[in-house]
């Protein structure tokens, strides 16, 4: 396992073998007889750009008709403090928001809670209530701007805070765009910030999808996250095969309601990672929007090209970056824009260089946004749709890795299907063995990081770090003991009672979520009504 | 019978759920012939020191990567002492900048391992260390 392929050597030292992490085997050379084997057929397998199944790309003109979208990852501190970064970004001329929670915000817990100590506004914004985001919205307009809520376990609660604070602020609720992660089944695989028992977390992201049909129409209630999934050791076919089944799991806890997935199954979108292979990385992303389109064609019966699209964000990986020189990330992110652009992303954002040291201070998260920027208006990448369409190579491993993407979901569906096998810890165990070895793999030095395991130096380095101030913890318990002392008490008992309720009862829990945020009812106090209710998930031991 | 094996309590200490450094590390602990607890995610202090004592662990070893390091590391230093239990030995790794590397080994910490600190480093310290 490594990210870039495995390379066998012959006695000459020729490499006589490229194996990628997905299985694929490449040739030295492809050739039109490369087509013939895999019965490549251009209606069938790729589609004019914009047509099913979308293997080139999703729009016809690609970026001639609309550049990606850059959606750096950012928000630390109080409000206050998050709110300046985004108007730095927006103002450097980012086009959307991607928010950073810290930690007891993700996991439901109030600033003042012991357990938050050293956390509040660490490694994202703190959010307590409704006043906070009163804060971190303040100037930001919510019709234009699309806000990225990068939180999963108390999603349902920030997507009725946005709401919310979109009211107070006077937007039309129906003209606001909001991406919940809300994606419980990856966190779970990865990235750890689950709360509730793992049935009655599915059911909320439900619910959130239910909601939004009808009340935040151009939301996109889940953001399906590959991208964890590959940075706790997947490969690039594991990496989509998993995150279109987690989303099929979604669709049908909702179809089970009795919708149709031609009502909602449009607004779910993607969160994939980009590291490794640029030729794998390219392949990935052909023939997942193919697989994707067409699980949505034959599975659900959905017609609508644009619902049939795989949208969302393709971002580079945190996992390719390394602690070494730090400086070489630079050029790595840049590789993964590349991919990226070669890959037709919509949307896309890059981890900074020093995020092995601390959270990115503003001149490199500067520089990740200005790195898109170039990729997109310096070297060419807008001026045609799919550029590496027709290459032997190309389509030839794009065929292969759709086969692979197959292979990996029917192999978890004839085991019982994802959320069985996540339960059981069964892909967790995976997952670990395959990081384990990729590990392995940079220390044996069959994985070439340049300047960690070849051509290193033993400088020390000095980054710019990003501090965290602890002043922002007393400033955020402070504005929460006010929040608590202003508001009326009684009426946010009454909310906090009626979500009790209808959590219980198995109604839809937004509309009383809405009530409880606008009655500035805290994150916390909301999240404990799930955990009394859902009890709390116990993970599986998986190493 | 052959000796018997260094036993390594791996924990997740406070909120933070990456998690893919401390199951690396697990698994290259348990393929160098060790017995390892890994505690889960989300553990308290007192819940991550409980379990090193009631296993016995030799070694305990900390993933941090919120920066919160120094903070965890002083807590469960303290609280191995208050339990009489300072005979096992406390090792961090995660996302720690160089710069913190002396308060960490100041506060009684005995292995510091950076991100970026090949695994089999900290396998040989823990090999050294406990024997």
């Amino acid at each position: 396992m490594s990210d870039v392929a495995r390379y066998i050597h012959n006695d000459k030292g020729e490499v006589t073998e490229v194996i990628y992490p997905s299985g694929i085997e490449v040739k030295a050379v492809y050739g039109p007889q490369d087509l013939e084997r895999i019965g490549f057929d251009y209606e069938r397998d790729l589609g004019e750009p914009g047509t099913y199944p979308f293997t080139r790309n999703n729009f016809a003109l690609g970026y001639r008709s609309r550049e990606w979208t850059t959606r750096q990852y950012a928000g630390f501190g109080t409000p206050k403090e998050t709110n300046e970064r985004w108007k730095m970004l927006l103002g450097a001329g980012q086009t959307g928001l991607n928010v950073a929670f810290d930690l007891p915000t993700q996991m439901g817990l109030d600033s003042d809670d012991p357990r938050a100590a050293g956390e509040v506004g660490r490694v994202g914004m703190a959010i307590d209530s409704l006043r906070d985001f009163e804060i971190a919205f303040e100037g930001i307009d919510m019709h234009r701007v699309g806000t990225g809520l990068t939180i999963n376990a108390v999603a349902s609660i920030m997507m009725a805070m946005y709401e919310a604070v979109a009211e107070k602020y006077g937007f039309d609720t129906a003209k606001i765009s909001c991406t919940p992660q809300n994606d419980i089944i990856k966190e779970v695989l990865g990235r750890g910030a689950w709360i509730y028992d793992l049935d009655a977390a599915v059911r909320l992201i439900g619910d959130t999808i239910e909601y939004a049909i009808t009340a935040q129409p151009r939301t996109y209630p889940t953001s399906i996250c590959g991208y964890h999934i590959r940075e706790s050791g997947a490969n690039s076919a594991q990496e989509m095969a998993y995150a279109f089944l987690i989303a099929n799991t979604y669709i049908d806890e909702v179809v089970k309601r009795g919708y149709d997935a031609r009502q909602f199954a449009g607004r779910i979108s993607y969160n994939l990672n980009i590291y490794g292979n640029l030729w794998e990385q390219v392949a990935k992303f052909r023939a997942g929007r193919k697989v994707w389109a067409r699980n949505l064609r034959e599975r659900y019966g959905i017609e609508k090209p644009s619902d049939l699209m795989l949208k969302g964000l393709f971002a580079g990986g945190g996992s390719g970056l390394m602690k070494a020189e730090p400086e070489n990330n630079i050029m790595r992110g840049a590789f993964y824009g590349l991919a990226a652009a070669l890959s037709g992303a919509q949307s896309t954002a890059l981890c900074s260089f020093d995020e092995a040291y601390s959270i990115p201070s503003p001149r490199s998260a500067l520089l990740s946004l200005r790195t898109l920027q170039i990729i997109m208006e310096e070297v060419g990448l807008r001026d045609t749709v799919d550029p590496l369409a027709g290459s032997y190579f190309i389509e030839t491993i794009t065929h292969e890795m759709e086969e692979k993407i197959l292979a990996e979901m029917k192999e978890i569906e004839d085991r019982g299907g994802m959320l069985e096998n996540v339960k059981s810890g069964y892909v967790g165990r995976k997952l670990a063995r395959q990081a384990y070895e990729w590990e392995m793999g940079i220390e044996r030095g069959e994985l070439i990081k340049v300047g960690v395991n070849k051509y290193a130096t033993a400088r020390e380095e000095e980054v710019q770090l990003h501090e965290y101030d602890e002043s922002w913890q007393v400033t955020q318990i402070a504005n929460l003991k006010d929040v608590r002392r202003t508001r009326d008490d009684s009426l946010v008992a009454e909310r906090l009672r009626a979500l009790a309720d209808v959590a219980r009862s198995g109604r839809n829990v937004m509309p009383a979520l809405k009530e409880a945020c606008l009655a500035y009812a805290t994150v916390g106090e909301m999240s404990d009504v799930f955990l009394e209710v859902f009890g709390p998930y116990k993970e599986p031991n998986v190493v | 019978m052959g000796e018997k094996p260094i036993k390594v309590v791996v924990a997740k200490p406070g909120l933070d759920g990456h998690d893919r450094g401390a199951k690396v590390v697990a698994l290259a602990l348990k393929e160098a012939g060790m017995e390892v607890i890994y505690t889960g995610l989300h553990q308290s202090v007192d819940s991550i020191v409980t379990t090193a004592i009631q296993e016995d662990a030799d070694v305990l070893g900390l993933s941090v990567m919120t920066g919160g390091h120094v903070h965890i590391c002083r807590e469960v230093v303290e609280k191995l002492r208050a339990e009489g239990a300072a005979d096992i030995l406390v090792a961090v790794g995660g996302v720690i900048p160089s710069r913190d590397i002396p308060t960490l080994k100041d506060l009684g910490v005995a292995g510091v391992f950076p991100g970026g600190t090949p695994i089999d480093e900290a396998v040989a310290w823990i090999q050294a260390t406990v024997n």
